[in-house]
């Protein structure tokens, strides 16, 4: 039977790639985004919404689980970022990065780690940065919602873990998308420059640590947050 | 309505005492204490009774509610103490569900 797995924020970057992946290995996929599918694939199903929108973020994931009667895996991917120093930062951009990056992820492990323990087997994997354990200054907001992200990736992991469902967290270095675009190429030198390894992440870099997560045999790890390059808290 | 939410809710404690061998879900009442300090279900226990209502909800209602409450761990005004209390709460769930 196929592995069944959530995809949030498919649309373009690293979600896309990843569902890509996977959709290569063989798993029925659903994802989502804000905007139209970009992916055309007999095993994919877009839902276009705001992954901070409960209600229906609700109902994609009751359907997705009708349609397959279960959901093993759960990419927490849709995020965005802001780089702005708090003194300039509205609190509607506060708002706005939380409700994403934060209330997006505590509602799909919610519900679809409902889902999880009914078949008491799950694997979640939340997504972090290292902006957060580097305290990068101008990212207050984006690296604040992040240690959110990450708390809660923790005490889930306790509260599911007698379930058979793990939860961990990856935090990539910049990987060239869209997120990182508008960095400016000094800031994005001196970051790279306090990793351990100081090169720019990639796609592949991210999957070999989702690939490792999301295993059957990865029973034993949960409450984890690894981060690429050689970040460390 | 009502009725047919505790029916619903008897199924589910079946469900659950028959996996707990707890012999109070497998004969339940409207009585019945679900989260409550002389209940049936711990905290998991809960969420795995609510989890399977909801489900059970949708199926025979074709309504997906959320039954999720600020108040779930108060002993005194929790809608999870007992069937009667959550068949009450459901049901204010469907009509708000209905009424939008
Ligand atoms: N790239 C990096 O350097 C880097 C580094 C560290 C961490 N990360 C993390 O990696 C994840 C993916 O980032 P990325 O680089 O792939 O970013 P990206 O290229 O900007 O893509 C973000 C994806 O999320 C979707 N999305 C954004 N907000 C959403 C919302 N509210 N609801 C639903 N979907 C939403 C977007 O689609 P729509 O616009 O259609 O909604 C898009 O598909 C994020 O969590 C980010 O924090 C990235």
């Amino acid at each position: 039977m196929s592995t069944v797995a959530i995809i949030t924020g498919t649309r373009k970057g690293l979600g896309r790639e990843l569902c890509l992946h996977y959709l290569q290995q063989g798993f029925m996929i659903a994802g989502c985004s804000r905007g139209e599918s970009s992916i055309d694939h007999p095993n994919y199903d877009h839902y276009s919404l705001d992954v901070s929108e409960e209600k229906k973020a609700v109902a994609m994931i009751r359907e997705v689980y009708r349609k397959h009667g279960k959901i093993d895996v759960l990419i927490n991917n849709a995020g965005i970022a802001s780089m702005n120093p708090i003194p300039l930062s509205p609190a509607s951009t506060a708002l706005r990065i939380l409700n994403t990056n934060y209330i997006g992820t505590f509602i799909f492990l919610r519900e679809v780690g409902k889902i999880m323990l009914k078949k008491k087997y799950g694997r979640i994997v939340n997504f972090t940065t290292v902006a957060t354990p580097l305290k990068l200054e101008g990212e207050a907001l984006y690296a604040s919602s992040k240690a959110a992200v990450e708390t809660l990736t923790k005490i889930a992991s306790r509260e599911f873990a007698s379930s058979g469902i793990t939860v961990n967290a990856v935090g990539p270095t910049p990987i060239p998308t869209d997120l990182i675009k508008n960095v400016p190429k000094d800031k994005m030198e001196a970051l790279l420059a306090q990793q351990a390894i100081k090169r720019f992440g990639n796609v592949d870099d991210l999957k070999n640590v989702i690939d490792f997560f999301i295993s059957e045999k990865s029973d034993f790890i949960t409450g984890q947050v690894i981060y690429l390059g050689g970040v460390t808290n | 309505m009502k009725e047919e939410i505790f029916q619903l809710l008897f199924a589910q404690a079946r469900e659950m005492g028959e996996e707990t061998g707890q012999t109070n879900l497998l004969n339940p009442t409207v009585e019945t204490k679900l989260y409550h300090r002389d209940g049936n279900l711990d905290s998991l226990g809960l969420v795995t009774f609510i989890a399977g209502v909801e489900e059970k909800i949708s199926d025979k209602f074709g309504v997906d509610i959320l039954i999720v409450d600020e108040k779930a761990m108060s002993q005194v005004s929790s809608p999870f103490i007992s069937v009667q209390s959550l068949a009450d709460y459901v049901e204010k769930l469907l009509q708000n569900e209905s009424g939008e």
